[in-house]
């Protein structure tokens, strides 16, 4: 590496020594992308958490006289078909959607890329849980989920309550269709770097399997996973959106963004607003974890943290 | 790398029997009655009967062994004479789709073209285009090219296909009046204005998937290029003298395609699987709406059928896949 | 201007005159769409509504409903009646007359024994016939000469035309299926795809559950007719494509059954290319109303039966209460459009059977909050009524479908005004509408408080629908959860009142005693609130004419006389 060979900065001695999770939040904070994508998904989180409190509507609520109506100042994004306030259904929908997004993409990744590093790095494991992935990847998606619906959802709900119950039904229900994608990708990432010069190194080294993994393969593939979870997020969302659809998500009177779009667009000519906000939240959010992916992906990377 | 595909494809035939058999115990443990859609006026004995004349009164394992047997034996066979013009299967019992009462696989090879067609064209529009703005996003990062690709990517997959398609339809089949909005599957290309009108009804459902197609892979491939243009070995390559594109092009890209080839591979299955929303939008009929109809239906054999066609691909191109790692990477070894 | 526009109806009354006398195809190809697919052109095979429509282009029954629900000859001659000595003085059988000289679509006669041969087939044991309630207490049929066809039953039939008509009747021909009788029939897949018949069109190609291509029969009776020589039959996608293919973008002719919200549909009709036309028949969305207890509690073999009357609704007055609390007007409104009126009744036609009473219409929030005071059920500090420390709280299940989506969120925020708690729930239709015993999610099981979802009967006579509510034949675990009386519902009044109904000949005297049966389930007992007459809906194009909508048939019954306007 060619900035080994450059003499320190003089200032550089007197200064204390700085934290790797520093260097990382400097390096992230020069990314102008992955910065703004950190505030709008900021925005986005709040809006969920605490928009509730402050836009105190119930988005269940109906107005029968108030059907389809535009922007006003009642209603900032007017109404359902209805006569439901869309604001109030937007964040209510948010609070899901968004939920549902993170869970359900951080249980694929974690067990993709679990899956995927122990095929990739123990051979003896590779044959089995390979065919375990063309098992899960064969099987029809719908049939599975109404297995799952029905062997889950009466006992769930009767222990976590009706919400919570189906919440966690279908994320488990996302996370358990949606990991292979990941488990191959990095299982075959994997296999080309544990023959890389550095591994072997650390291997002759004599060290253990748990830390050539961690220190060393995890890191180097980053970059795909952080892809997968960009693209997980959105998928979860609209997986969600279809399973409702298909009577097998969230209880008809939860509003969720892929619910409000799907529901919109049959009135796309009509009432075109209405596809727009869901269309533009999910959008966005998805946006925004891109780049705040990237922006993690260039921080964590000891190559480009220092140029 | 021989022996090994030879004992991989050995392999998978225990593996895709077990996986028939998982397939078959789900679709028999999933709640759902091939009667659901007939009218709530036909009364409960009637129903009774209908299904005893559909076979399901008998046991499970007799019902498996049935359609494997049909499945390995007579179907191959029908094909065989199909092609040959012999009489090897004639008045063995095929498989026999509940909701149509006709052999299974003759409605397969009546949907193939179709989903050929539309969603294996947008995947191979997909991939061609997805490379190059991939490679391209990669070598200027954060360039407007990369951004507006990124951005154009981001929306492509994160807007589903049941809104995409919509709107293309309201744009350009109400409002332009360019392209049809249902799909004509019995149209022949047999002159100019046949093809014409091909190309105009493969439009829009093609520019529907192949938007999300490239979106997808082509976060995969400049993720992936962005890893290695930073390596040591680009380095030496340029400090060698080698030009620009042979490095790019020759060095970074070989050794970027790994989880390329992997997404590219588990895809093609997939075109098989056909495209379920974008077929239902544009009335494309193919196997996608095969399978999701005979899902609604309850048509377990048909179900069955086509879940284990997708399985025998997914297999063969993860094979496929895991050979051409060895050819892109030499240092991979298997054996 | 006057004149120019006495000079163009001039010429159009030229340019019309010659369809008069126009031959059969001379208007070229019609395009139809259904956005349910067609799988089988065989109705004894499918009950499903878009197959016997399709079908019902190419076979015939001996006769058809007209858009009034008035039975007219098709393939025979005339009605029989017992005025004209077709149906028995003992009403114990009934004589058909075919017309005579009419021909399959392969030039061959039909004749008597094929209507005898369309009896055995459906009656075959081994052959699962999905029509096979049409020939309930028919004894024999017997060929008595080429022409002459005679239906014996085993008791008096009151209403003797079940067999043999309407779009689930049709006759098919012996010659082509009589190798696939009994257990053979799904072997016939040629005959079940493109079945020989007497109708206006022939199948020259059918792709199931995508699209069939018809061209004219040459041997149909009339030779003037049919109109179109081709038609393409298309199938899949959804309501809104359907609609936006004729209204819209003017691809296809005809589009059936466009279950699209009032606004999307009042939209695409804007377009100007086509018109929607709407026709009520005997189908009533509804809640129903489950008379035992469903809890979970219970043990499994023991819920939604008999055993354990409900906690909650065995009370009228909260029944009553919760029928009051509905505006079926906004219902209608929000989900049908002109494709609805507002039920208080399951047998909302024909006007003999249909009961006029119609005190459920307004919505009363006063005075159902006032039967639930009344009732002992008092409002908690959350609004939600409770007796006896127990909440007055409901779970509300239907299958996964838009409109009904909305009818729960409105009707639950009714129920809330009056203290009444709903916890919603949708289920995936196939299995809702699935009998799968094993799962907890059907609507026979019902383990829910209350379903909503829509039913009609058959024909024009009513008795087997009200049948169903016979103490008995009610869904358990013993018949496997088959069973067509939802509630429960158990009145020795009522079922006394059904063997009347059996009895019974008299045509005016059924329509009383049936709209009492029907009152007794409804505006009197509330186990059935009926919420919305659902009509059909279905546009065509304007250049299409000769359209007659019907829904007590097939939609497409008298595809013989569309034309093309020109």
């Amino acid at each position: 590496m060619t900035d080994v060979l450059t003499p320190p900065a003089p200032e550089a001695a007197p200064k204390p020594p700085r934290s790797p999770w520093r260097d990382v939040w400097d390096q992230f904070r020069s990314h102008r992308g992955a910065l703004a994508g950190l505030v709008i998904f900021t925005l986005f989180l709040l809006a969920a958490a605490v928009g509730p409190y402050i836009w105190r509507v119930d988005p269940t609520f109906i107005t029968i006289r108030a059907r389809n109506l535009g922007p006003s100042w009642t209603y900032p994004l007017g109404t359902d078909q209805l006569g439901r306030d869309m604001l109030a259904r937007m964040i209510a929908g948010g609070r899901i959607s968004i939920a549902v997004g993170l869970t359900a993409m951080a249980l694929s990744l974690v067990l993709g890329t679990l899956v995927g590093m122990l095929a990739g790095f123990f051979r003896r494991l590779d044959g089995p849980l390979m065919r375990l992935t063309d098992l899960f990847l064969s099987l029809p998606l719908l049939p599975l989920l109404l297995v799952m619906v029905m062997l889950f959802r009466e006992s769930l709900s009767q222990r976590f309550g009706p919400e919570t119950g189906i919440f966690i039904l279908i994320v488990f229900a996302i996370g358990i269709t949606s990991w292979m994608q990941t488990a191959r990708i990095v299982r075959g990432d994997v296999l080309a770097l544990k023959e890389r010069e550095f591994v072997l190194a650390a291997r002759s080294i004599g060290t253990p399997p748990g830390r050539i993994i961690t220190r060393h393969l995890l890191p180097n593939v980053m970059s795909p996973i952080m892809v997968s979870a960009t693209l997980g997020i959105a998928n979860a969302i609209i997986t969600e959106s279809a399973l409702s659809f298909l009577g097998l998500g969230f209880p008809p009177d939860f509003p969720t963004w892929g619910r409000l779009l799907f529901d919109a667009v049959d009135y796309i000519r009509d009432y075109p607003s209405r596809v727009i906000w869901p269309g533009v939240a999910i959008s966005l959010v998805v946006l925004s974890a891109n780049y705040i992916g990237d922006g993690l992906r260039d921080a964590l990377d000891p190559r480009i943290r220092g140029r | 790398m021989l022996t090994y595909t030879l004992r991989r494809l050995l392999l998978s035939i225990p593996t895709l029997i077990f996986i028939s058999l998982v397939i078959f115990l789900l679709l028999e443990l999933a709640p759902g009655d091939p009667l659901a859609d007939q009218p709530l006026t036909i009364p409960p004995e009637v129903r009774e009967r209908m299904r005893a004349a559909l076979g399901l009164g008998e046991p499970v394992y007799v019902r498996y062994w049935k359609w494997l047997v049909q499945f390995f034996w007579v179907e191959p066979r029908v094909m065989l004479d199909a092609w040959l013009g012999t009489a090897m299967a004639v008045g063995e019992q095929r498989i026999i789709s509940w909701q149509f009462r006709a052999p299974v696989f003759d409605v397969i090879w009546q949907r193939l073209p179709q989903t050929l067609w539309v969603v294996g064209m947008a995947y191979i529009i997909g991939v061609l285009i997805a490379l190059p703005i991939g490679i391209i996003s990669a070598y200027r990062q954060y360039s407007w090219f990369d951004q507006i690709g990124t951005f154009v990517a981001m929306i492509g997959f994160s807007v589903p296909t049941f809104f995409t398609g919509v709107l293309l339809i309201v744009i350009f089949a109400v409002n332009l009046g360019w392209f049809p909005s249902i799909y004509d599957t019995t149209l022949r290309v047999t002159d100019w204005p046949s093809f014409v009108r091909q190309v105009q009804q493969m439009a829009m459902p093609v520019a529907v998937l192949a938007l999300y197609n490239a979106a997808q892979i082509s976060r995969y491939m400049r993720a992936s290029m962005l890893d290695n243009l930073n390596q040591d070995y680009v380095r030496t390559a340029r400090a060698k003298g080698m030009t620009e594109p042979v490095v790019v092009l020759l060095h970074v890209l070989r050794n970027s395609m790994i989880p390329v080839v992997t997404v590219i591979a588990l895809g093609v299955p997939s075109i098989f699987g056909g495209a379920i929303i974008t077929e239902q939008v544009f009335k494309v009929n193919g196997l996608g709406q095969a399978l999701i109809g005979a899902i609604y239906a309850n048509d377990l054999p048909m179900v069955q059928t086509l879940a284990f066609i997708f399985a025998i691909l997914i297999v063969l191109f993860n094979l496929v896949a895991d050979v051409l790692y060895g050819l892109l990477d030499p240092r991979i070894r298997y054996d | 201007m006057k004149l120019k526009t006495a000079l163009m109806g001039a010429v159009a009354a030229v340019a019309l005159a010659p369809q008069a006398i126009a031959e059969r195809g001379a208007d070229g190809h019609v395009n139809i769409i259904y956005w349910q697919a067609v799988s089988i052109l065989n109705p004894y095979l499918s009950g499903g509504t878009k197959d016997i429509e399709a079908a019902s282009m190419i076979i015939e029954p001996l006769g058809r409903y007209d858009n009034n629900g008035v039975l007219v000859p098709w393939l025979a001659a005339e009605v029989p009646t017992v005025e004209n000595g077709g149906v028995a003085q003992d009403l114990t059988s009934i004589t058909w007359r075919l017309k005579p000289g009419i021909l399959w679509s392969d030039g061959t006669p039909l004749t008597s024994a094929d209507v005898v041969f369309t009896w055995e087939y459906c009656t075959h044991p081994e052959g699962g016939c999905a029509q096979a309630s049409k020939f309930d207490g028919v004894v024999s049929v017997e060929a008595l000469d080429e022409l002459t066809v005679k239906v014996t039953f085993a008791g008096p039939m009151p209403v003797p035309y079940g067999p043999f008509t309407g779009g689930q009747g049709p006759i098919l021909q012996k010659a082509q299926f009589q190798t696939c009788l009994g257990a053979a029939a799904p072997t016939c897949t040629d005959a079940n795809f493109g079945p020989v018949g007497t109708g206006p069109f022939v199948v020259t190609d059918f792709r199931p559950n995508d699209v069939i291509q018809m061209a004219a029969n040459p041997n149909y009776r009339d030779p003037a007719k049919p109109r179109f020589a081709t038609v393409t039959f298309k199938g899949g996608g959804d309501a809104a494509g359907a609609g936006r293919a004729v209204l819209e973008t003017g691809e296809f002719d005809y589009a059936w059954n466009l279950q699209l919200a009032p606004p999307v549909l009042a939209g695409m009709v804007a377009a100007g290319r086509g018109k929607a036309i709407s026709a009520f028949g005997t189908l009533v969305e509804r809640i129903e109303i489950n008379l035992t207890d469903p809890s979970p509690s219970l043990p499994e073999g023991e819920r939604s039966t008999r055993k354990h009357p409900h906690p909650i609704l065995s009370d009228l007055r909260v029944r009553k209460a919760l029928s009051m609390a509905i505006d079926r007007e906004t219902l209608v409104e929000i989900g049908y459009g002109q494709a609805g009126r507002p039920a208080c009744t399951i047998v909302p036609s024909p006007p003999n059977f249909a009961s006029t009473r119609t005190d459920c219409l307004a919505q009363d929030i006063a005075g159902a909050n006032a039967l639930l005071d009344e009732a002992g059920w008092v409002r908690g500090p959350d609004g939600v009524r409770g007796k006896d420390g127990r909440r007055l709280s409901l779970l509300y299940q239907t299958s996964t479908n838009a409109v009904r989506q909305d009818f729960q969120a409105l009707i639950k925020q009714w129920w809330s005004e009056i203290g009444v708690e709903t916890e919603l729930k949708n289920i995936n239709a196939g299995v809702f509408f699935g009998g799968d015993p094993g799962s907890p999610d059907t609507f026979q099981k019902f383990y829910a408080d209350v379903e909503m979802y829509a039913n009609n009967f058959d024909g024009t006579d009513p008795q087997a629908y009200l049948s169903a509510y016979r103490c008995g034949n009610e869904p358990r675990p013993e018949t496997g959860w088959q069973g067509e009386n939802i509630n429960r519902y158990c009145d020795p009044a009522y079922d006394a009142l059904l063997d009347e109904l059996a009895r019974t000949a008299d045509f005016e005297e059924r329509g009383r005693i049936a709209r009492q049966l029907a009152e007794m389930l409804t505006v009197e007992s509330y186990t059935i609130l009926p919420l919305v007459d659902r009509g059909r809906v279905s546009a065509h194009a304007n250049t299409l004419g000769g359209v007659v909508l019907n829904t007590w048939d097939s939609e497409l019954w008298n595809v013989a006389d569309w034309y093309r306007i020109k």
